[in-house]
């Protein structure tokens, strides 16, 4: 992979050679996607570095486009035999599928929007100061007497993608994680957080935080199951709510897969949710081009209640006779679309608030193993975990064992009582979103596990 | 392959190291899908890279590179000993490790058609014939099909002296047809969800499955659960088919038998265990047909959890996980044993490829085959009283200790005197791991076993991917909690 790989340059240069074999085979259609990165990720448990990693990697893949018929190749060797090669297995497995006629050509140039989401000190990260923040934050949680583990990583990585009509797309961006898990005998707390820069990330604060929670939920009670208010920390909305955003597709919808066939433009949820996909959020991340080199749009996804706008790639908008929304994933695939940016509009209310306001509940720090039950009623499985806590009298009053939950997401949104301002918030079960924390009225715990 | 891995060793081992190991790694695969009579996804795959583990001053590093140069093999040998070095401002013991032994060997899966040499267009045309077959039953909406190769060679070498070549072939197949009716969607997979069957073999694997065969029993059953009862819920006998076993042997035995969860390892992200040390050889795990194994021989099967060596150069070996009912055995790796005292690693060291670092990861657990018929297990002297069967799993969760599981299915059936009376949808149930494997009544014979495979295990920060195997035969489990997740 050649260094360049990073710059719009690199990618250019590949995409010429790529072009060019193309050509020489007869084969005028092609588009490229060219990727590379460098990340990091020191991890720590048991108060110590036990795995401390570094990767470097590129990937190259070319669709091209036959008499009707596409198929992709792909390769990490950047080498003139390995462009040539992958070009001529695009080609060779192109020609070997059946012609589709419903398949569009390539997509035509469009205009993107620069994004600043490249911070070349997080790219510049060492090792030695990533394992100093991480003794900063083993030093706080031992301190309480606890044991910590988790990760900091950093990273950057390029993306381009080129076709032969012209579509030149090309996004640079870093990223940073710091995620800790505090613990005693018999409690645990967590925070995550993630930032394009990695000096606005506090691992100290982070850390503090998981202890606290590790320390307020010592000697956890062990409440019965049933339906509860709760209070549901960013990252616990996050992971749960962030399962739905694959049925915003018109494709699966098409396919009947989604919870919104025969809902369109229904009054789904309550009155205080609103929802955009936005690429261009501020606090968002990835590039502002899809699949295909469609410019991202922004969508309005859910407007006071409402499902308003759903994702249209290329060949979901031609079917439809609506223009795509820059939701596309590359293609061959059978997926179609779906949104990736998601923010919430959030609220006023601060989670002391909701908590001061709880005569009894339960606040959930984050949710874990989170699984679809019921595709149309969008009923999800899965469990609290690393910081649950009894609210009583508007106030902590205990921690408690973890739940095993069945809510209905369709329910969940209709039963939101206060939400807070949507931050950035970081999860283990979907991707970064902006959401806020949210109290939540009869929310169905189903079983209690053994800590 | 081999050059390279020894170049990288060379390289590494010229600073101040006590161990190291590099795994030169090469990988090609194909993905075709259908969908609806038409190709979905079709892509052929490579990837040619390095990994290099360097243990100094009693701190692990690792770097993965692509740059194959002799400039980026170096380059990755260099960060490799500075990530090391800097891992250890924050140490409390130096990590050690069992002793091995030196080999050198070279090892190839064995298979009977290379599945490269069938053409994507005759793979294409087998996916699409099945796809008719679904589509032809009124009332499927969504008719899909895969198949998915992959043909990997490692060279692993290191400062024991190991030089080992292996190649694995892996093939996998499958189809779902799902039907939307009245505000509900229902799904039939076969030979299992979420990919189907995945094994450690060439292109027989799809003619032996008999895909185009089964496909007009799967497209009528996922209509017909729209007119199915919906599943109660109580306690009942519950008898599982054995992929869905094979789930629940990965989920309440496998990771929880993981060494480095045990320890707290994997504390941030995958979680712990509730099998600590103290509970090995006194933990009534199951009841006393129960025996489960942890195997990555090849004698076991062609699991996507069998090779000749792991990714430390251990060899492939047998591990008691639980006899007779009593908790026997961790997966361990060369850090994890001495940890416990054990004088050997077990063997189960995997990384998902050349940029990762390799993990305690389960190579094929299995439970052993049990002494009844079929008709012994559906009918195991309950009076009368029904039985819930269920089919093909529709979810999985479990908590970060391993404790409290729930899953679902893609079909159930009560069984009444050991027959089929209703056919039941959205079915589901829930438990504690122990009590579940306590409350085993009946397993089935050899005859019925089959060795699934689990192409999808996630784990470790960052996250990789891997295949596991888990052989199993339909089992009867009494008084087990049905139907919670459709409660309240």
């Amino acid at each position: 992979m050649p260094d360049d790989l990073f710059t719009r340059n690199g990618a250019e240069v590949i995409f010429g050679q790529v072009a060019d074999f193309a050509r020489a085979q007869g084969v005028r259609e092609v588009e490229a996607v060219i990727a590379g990165g460098e990340h990091a990720l020191t991890r720590f448990a048991n108060n110590t570095i036990h795995q401390n990693v570094a990767e470097r990697a590129g990937h190259l893949s070319v669709r091209c486009l036959i008499d009707g018929r596409t198929a992709r190749a792909s390769t990490n060797r950047f080498d003139k035999d390995g462009i040539r090669e992958v070009v001529e297995a695009a080609i060779a497995i192109t020609r070997l599928t059946e012609p589709d006629p419903d398949l569009l050509p390539l997509a035509e140039p469009a205009e993107y929007p620069e994004l600043r989401r490249w911070y070349a000190a997080t790219a510049q990260a060492s090792p030695q100061e990533r394992a100093l923040a991480v003794a900063e934050a083993v030093a706080a949680v031992e301190d309480k007497g606890q044991t910590a583990a988790g990760i900091y990583s950093t990273g950057a990585s390029g993306f381009a993608l080129l076709n032969s009509r012209g579509v030149f797309g090309w996004h640079g961006e870093t990223s940073a994680r710091f995620s800790i898990t505090a613990m005693t005998a018999d409690s645990s707390g967590w925070a995550k957080a993630g930032a394009g820069y990695y000096g606005d990330l506090s691992p100290l604060q982070l850390a503090v935080t998981a202890a606290g929670k590790a320390e307020r939920s010592r000697e956890p009670k062990a409440i019965p199951p049933g339906r509860y208010t709760v209070v549901l920390e960013p990252a616990a909305v996050l992971d749960l709510v962030g399962q739905m955003f694959g049925d915003f597709s018109a494709t699966a919808i098409r396919d009947g897969r989604s919870f919104l066939v025969d809902r369109a433009n229904q009054k789904l949820f309550g009155e205080n949710i609103t929802i955009h996909d936005d690429c261009l959020d501020p606090l968002q991340a990835g590039p502002p081009f899809d699949g295909e080199g469609v410019p991202r749009r922004r969508l309005r996804l859910v407007e006071r209640g409402s499902v308003c706008e759903v994702a249209y790639s290329r060949a979901a908008a031609a079917r439809a006779g609506v223009p795509p929304t820059g939701h596309g994933f590359p293609l061959p695939n059978e997926l179609g679309e779906a949104p990736g940016n998601i923010v919430f509009a959030g609220g006023d209310a601060s989670l002391n608030e909701m908590i001061e306001s709880t005569e009894r509940g339960i606040l959930v720090t984050r949710f874990w193993y989170i699984r679809e039950v019921d595709p149309y009623e969008k009923i999800f499985t899965g469990m609290t975990r690393d910081g649950t806590f009894l609210i009583e009298g508007g106030e902590i009053a205990a921690g408690v064992r973890n739940f095993r939950f069945n809510q209905s997401l369709i329910e969940l949104l209709s039963n939101v009582e206060m939400l807070s301002p949507a931050v950035r918030a970081s999860g283990e079960e979907s991707i970064d979103m902006v959401v806020p924390a949210m109290k939540v009225r009869n929310f169905n715990l189903t079983e209690v596990t053994r800590f | 392959m081999r050059d390279l891995a020894l170049q990288a060793l060379d390289a590494v081992t010229r600073g101040n190291v006590s161990y190291a190991d590099a795994r030169a790694i090469e990988i090609r695969d194909r993905e075709i899908t259908t969908k609806n009579g038409k190709a979905g996804h079709v892509s052929s795959n490579e990837s040619v890279g390095l990994g290099i583990r360097v243990l100094v001053s009693g701190c692990w590093g690792f770097a993965a590179t692509d740059d194959l140069s002799r400039q980026g093999v170096e380059a990755a040998a260099a960060l490799a000993l500075e990530i090391a070095r800097a891992s250890t401002a924050v140490r409390k013991d130096d990590v050690s490790l069992v002793p091995e032994q030196k080999y050198e060997a070279a090892w190839v899966s064995p298979y009977r058609i290379d599945p490269f040499s069938i053409s994507i267009d005759q793979q294409l045309a087998t996916l699409l014939a099945i796809d008719a077959e679904l589509r032809r039953v009124p009332g499927i909406s969504l008719a899909e099909g895969s198949m998915h190769f992959e043909r990997r060679r490692q060279v692993f070498a290191s400062t024991l002296g190991s030089v080992i070549d292996q190649t694995r072939y892996v093939s996998g197949a499958g189809f779902s047809a799902l039907s939307f009716k009245d505000g509900e969607i229902q799904r039939r997979s076969y030979p299992n969800s979420f990919g189907g069957q995945y094994q450690l073999k060439g292109y027989e694997l799809v003619e032996e499955l008999r895909p185009l065969e089964n496909a007009p029993r799967i497209a009528e059953e996922a209509v017909a659960l729209h007119g199915a009862d919906q599943c109660p819920e109580g306690e009942f006998d519950l008898i599982l088919d054995s992929s869905q076993l094979g789930l629940q042997i990965h989920e309440s035995i496998g990771h929880p038998i993981e060494l480095d969860r045990v320890l707290g390892t994997e504390a941030n992200y995958a979680g712990m265990s509730f099998l600590t040390i103290d509970q090995l050889g006194k933990l009534r795990y199951g009841s006393e047909i129960v025996n489960v194994m942890c195997d990555a021989r090849l004698e076991h099967g062609p699991g996507l959890g069998t090779f000749a060596f792991d990714d430390e150069g251990v060899p492939a070996q047998s591990t008691p996980i639980i006899r007779n009912g009593l908790f026997t055995g961790y997966m361990t790796s060369r850090e994890t044993a001495a940890r416990i005292g054990e004088n050997r690693s077990n063997g189960c060291m995997r990384a998902d490829g050349w940029g990762r670092l390799p993990l305690i990861r389960m190579t094929n657990v299995s439970l052993a085959p049990g002494e009844q018929s079929l008709e012994e297990v559906f009918d195991a002297g309950r009076n009368g009283r029904p039985a819930i069967y269920m089919e093909t799993n529709r979810s999985w969760s479990i908590d970060d200790k391993r404790y409290n599981f729930q899953f679902g299915c893609e079909i159930g059936w009560e069984i009444r005197n050991g027959k089929r009376v209703r056919m039941l949808k959205n079915p589901s149930y829930s438990g504690i791991s122990t009590e579940f494997w306590n409350s085993c009544a009946a397993i089935a014979s050899r005859e019925h076993w089959t060795l699934w495979g689990v192409p999808n295990c996630g784990k470790g920060q960052p996250e990789q991917v891997m295949g596991t195997g888990h052989g199993a035969s339909p089992a009867r489990f009494r008084n087990i909690k049905i139907g919670g997740a459709y409660a309240g």
